[in-house]
């Protein structure tokens, strides 16, 4: 795990489509660079003969006889019109592979199909990671903002993801894994990536979605299968908590943060908000926003909308002795 | 018998005609509001859309002062959001809408050789339910602050659920009220457009920018109504509880984005098709050669026309449709690019071989060849699928379509305003001004839209009030809030040369261009009635075969 943090801050974070990682991204990059290539060499021609007008045909003074005046001319009007419709046709040609390429239905989960299935729901403004099934096998637990994956090496090991919203819609781009999807309530849609390179991959909502919209932040860990596998073992526990701690469970539990928090293993079963059952185990806050601290969580707590402005957790004035507690309390949900 | 009704009308709106010298303010703002005259109205649209021009340019340097520093704290989100939801509203109905409008109202019956358009009354009923429009979208800053939802406002967040405040229902009530003047001045177009020509001036002989003002006028005519439509289906949501957006209950989030974006899309062209009409004025005359391929270009704009009514889900790709949806958009979307290229070919052939002036119109005509080209090509790439799933909702299409906006509609409005403005109030503007505004433009521009698309291409969304440091977005957002800063001393220019030159400027005389369509036989300023006797027409050039009767134009014609 630490290990992983130290390569996951080593990289410097980079969102650049031009730096794809998985096989749709790198489509799409190869994709992308014919298109400008294509559009780069008809601006060239364009702007020169612009320039070759200006520079030939200006005159500093008015007057003088008119130059001879020129209708048209039919073939010249056919040529460019032929020409540009020939670019046309093989823009739509080049555009129907990639786009098979890129949007790929979605598979049903297959015994040893190595593939890892994941819900994802957007919240304003914060992202809800159902795990469905890995490898053909259920799991069927929620975790919130950080999303694992596994690398694959020497095989493949897609990701698919099921895109929903609860409330407006959003949209999920991590530019080096894939383009976007949007999340929209109401229907279901789904992306798909992979990836042989481990690493810390960043994207963000792209669809406007309220107040927040740009503190939607998307944090992708991609780890080898066997980290992966330590990970998901580790997160289908429920909450533990040693018996010197029960007194700042209750001062947790006694507080409302259950009806919008839920923490695995305890009543607290709220699902307005993002699973805190392995809240420490996360490297940020409020959708990526700001490094999980125990400095920064408290601040948190004393005051969410000092972070986030206008984020749907309020503050609560919560004494002294209670913030001591739930943070305590907090602070062990590995 | 109705001739007869109507006559009494007419007589009485002529007769407050002003005395230039002799109006007094209140004497000026009576003919304002009273008045029918299309010279009138089309200048009051086009002073309103300069008015909206400059409190939208405030808001935008506002979230460009914002978006200088990573993480910085001038403005909070729920402001910045405001702001850009105030700044698109504004900028695409209360400017680009009204200046085209304004421009055409002014010129269609000019260069038609008609008295007035087909109208006059309903024509000022457009104008003023377009600026009640805009003040009820404004009227929201009284009622407590902004929209915050954005100038496309994706359901559900219009819903009463996740927008409180009224602002919401005001933008959608100013929005719909502004809608039914535009559509108004649609109806209105076409009417005149079809209905009051000079003699001998047939469909096919009309000055390019009245055939580009006709379907204009058409496309308003398709692509109002659903808007209209689904901004009452927002009031109705709002106000008299129906679900059609109510997501929760059973309403549709997608069903929005259909009906805004069937809008949405032809209203780019009908931001940009007059302004392809002005240039198509301005080219020939200051290159002195007639307009090459006069008919592949009308045929090229209906071409634009048509297939931009088809295409409105190229902004919808990322929504999850079928591949084969998206690729018949894409590929209709790649079709328009071919009229658009006839027209830029035809441009520069008209250019080549000519005495090309660089006057400030033909100065900012040039800017606008070489800028909307660009906005055409970064079209193309957003155009294509898979691309587009990267850029759409990045600042890349922030990018693409202020480069249209500004690089075409822009550009291309001014080279118009500098070229009517002598036939508008008999005084020259002045050139050395011109000549600084399109620079501090030209430069401030390019700096303040091209870090756009690289922003975008390394991963920054649009709409968001702040980013973290060491993406590599900081350096890129603070060339364009510079660019931003070196555009506004142009803006200030343009208004100094518009105001100073009105008694500062040469007097310009009939036709200080020696330019060929029937706006310039008349007086500068034009008569209220236009023509003291309706001229025949046997050209597209009228004025040329007056100039060169051993060779006129409809002998080649
Ligand atoms: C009204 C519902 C609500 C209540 C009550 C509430 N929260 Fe939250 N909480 C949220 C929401 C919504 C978020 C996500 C905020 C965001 O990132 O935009 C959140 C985020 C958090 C986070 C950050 C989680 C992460 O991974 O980023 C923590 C920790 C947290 N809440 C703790 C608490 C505690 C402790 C309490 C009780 C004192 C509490 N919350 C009460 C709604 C609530
Ligand atoms: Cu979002
Ligand atoms: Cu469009």
């Amino acid at each position: 795990m630490s290990s992983l943090l130290l390569l996951a801050s080593a990289e410097t974070p980079d969102l650049s489509m031009f730096d794809p990682v998985s096989p749709s991204a790198k489509s799409i990059r190869d994709l992308s660079i014919l298109v400008m290539i294509i559009t780069g060499l008809i601006f060239l021609v364009v702007e020169a003969v612009l320039c070759y007008c200006l520079l030939r045909f200006r005159r500093s003074t008015p007057g003088g006889n008119e130059p001879p005046q020129i209708y048209g001319s039919q073939p010249i009007e056919i040529a460019w019109s032929v020409a540009p419709a020939l670019i046309v046709f093989m823009l739509v040609l080049i555009t129907t592979r990639t786009l098979w390429e890129v949007n790929t239905d979605l598979p049903k989960p297959r015994a040893d199909d190595r593939a890892l299935f994941v819900t994802v729901v957007g919240h304003q403004w914060w992202w809800e990671y159902i795990y469905e099934s890995h490898d053909g096998r259920k799991l069927g637990f929620t975790t919130s903002n950080e999303l694992h994956i596994p690398v694959g090496d020497d095989t493949a090991r897609p990701v698919y993801l099921t895109l929903k919203s609860s409330d407006v819609c959003h949209s999920f781009w991590v530019p080096r894994l894939a383009g976007k999807t949007d999340l929209i309530p109401g229907r279901t849609n789904h992306t798909w990536f992979q990836t042989a390179r481990p690493g810390l991959y960043l994207g963000q909502c792209a669809e406007y979605c309220g107040c927040q919209h740009a503190n939607m932040l998307i944090r992708v860990v991609a780890e080898p299968i066997e980290d992966f596998e330590r990970w998901l073992d580790h997160q289908q526990q429920p909450a533990v908590v040693e018996a010197d701690l029960h007194v700042a469970q209750g001062a947790f539990l006694s507080q409302s943060c259950i009806n919008c928090h839920r923490v695995r293993g305890t009543t607290a079963a709220g699902t307005f908000g993002p699973d805190l059952t392995h809240l420490m185990s996360r490297q940020t806050l409020a959708s990526g926003m700001i490094p999980n601290t125990p400095e920064n969580l408290r601040a948190w707590l004393v005051n969410p909308q000092n972070i986030k402005a206008g984020c749907l957790m309020p503050a609560f004035g919560l004494n002294k002795h209670d913030l001591d507690q739930i943070v305590d309390y907090l602070l062990v949900l590995r | 018998m109705a001739v007869v009704e109507q006559e009494p009308v007419l007589l009485r709106a002529y007769q407050f005609t002003p005395e230039p010298d002799s109006a007094s303010w209140s004497a000026v703002l009576h003919i304002c509001v009273m008045t029918v005259d299309h010279k009138k109205i089309g200048i009051m649209y086009v002073i309103m859309a300069l008015v909206f021009l400059v409190i939208g340019g405030i808001e935008a340097l506002l979230i460009r002062f914002q978006l200088l520093f990573p993480r910085n704290n001038l403005i909070g989100p729920e402001t910045f959001n405001g702001l850009f939801t105030m700044h698109g509203t504004t900028m695409v109905f209360f400017v680009g809408m009204p200046i085209l409008i304004g421009i055409g109202n002014y010129l269609v019956p000019l260069m038609i050789g008609a008295r007035d358009m087909a109208f006059p009354r309903l024509n000022a009923f457009g104008f003023w339910a377009t600026l009640f429009g805009g003040l009820l979208l404004y009227f929201c800053f009284v009622t407590g602050g902004a929209p915050t939802m954005g100038w496309f406002a994706y359901a559900p967040l219009t819903e009463h659920t996740f927008a409180r405040s009224a602002a919401t229902d005001f933008w959608a009530l100013g929005l719909a009220v502004s809608g039914f003047g535009t559509l108004t001045a649609g109806i209105n177009f076409i009417a005149t457009i079809l209905a009051m020509r000079a003699p001998g001036m047939t469909l096919r002989k009309i000055p390019f920018f009245v055939w580009t003002m006709l379907w204009t006028a058409v496309l308003i005519l398709f692509a109002i109504p659903p808007l209209t439509v689904a901004l009452t289906m927002i009031l109705l949501d709002r106000n008299l509880g129906t679900h059609f957006f109510d997501v929760q209950n059973g309403g549709s989030a997608f069903l929005w984005q259909h009906l805004f974006w069937f809008f949405g899309h032809p209203e780019v062209y009908i931001l940009i098709l007059p302004v392809f009409g002005m240039v198509s004025e301005v080219i020939p005359v200051f290159s002195r050669k007639v307009l090459f391929g006069y008919e592949f270009m009308a045929a090229a704009t209906a071409a634009i026309a048509f297939i931009s009514l088809g295409v409105w889900a190229h902004h919808m790709y990322a929504v999850g449709m079928s591949r084969v949806v998206d690729l018949y958009f894409a590929a209709a979307s790649l079709v328009v690019s071919i009229p658009t290229g006839i027209k830029l070919f035809n441009w520069l052939a008209t250019m080549y071989g000519g005495r090309i002036i660089l006057a400030s119109p033909m100065l900012f005509a040039v800017g606008f060849l070489s800028m909307f080209l660009i906005g055409g090509l970064t079209g193309i790439m957003l155009a294509v699928v898979p691309f587009d799933l990267q850029l759409t909702d990045s600042y890349f299409v922030v990018g693409h379509f202020h480069w249209v906006l500004i690089g075409g509609t822009l550009f291309g409005t001014f080279a118009g305003i500098h070229y009517w403005y002598p036939k508008v109030t008999g005084r020259m503007l002045s050139e050395r001004l011109a000549s600084w505004q399109f620079w501090l433009l030209y430069v401030g521009f390019i700096l303040t839209f091209g870090p756009m698309h690289v922003a975008g291409f390394l991963g920054m969304p649009r709409r968001i009030y702040t980013y973290d440091a060491g993406l590599g977005w900081d350096f890129w957002n603070q060339v364009t809030t510079i660019g931003a800063i070196i555009q506004v001393p142009s803006y200030a220019i343009l208004v100094f040369n518009l105001i100073t030159s009105l008694w500062k400027g040469q007097p310009a005389g009939d036709n200080p261009w020696h330019a060929w369509t029937l706006e310039w036989a008349t007086t500068s300023p034009p008569p209220a009635y236009n023509f003291e006797t309706i001229p025949t027409v046997h050209s597209r050039r009228p004025l040329w075969d007056l100039s060169h009767p051993d060779d006129p134009d409809w002998k080649y014609e």
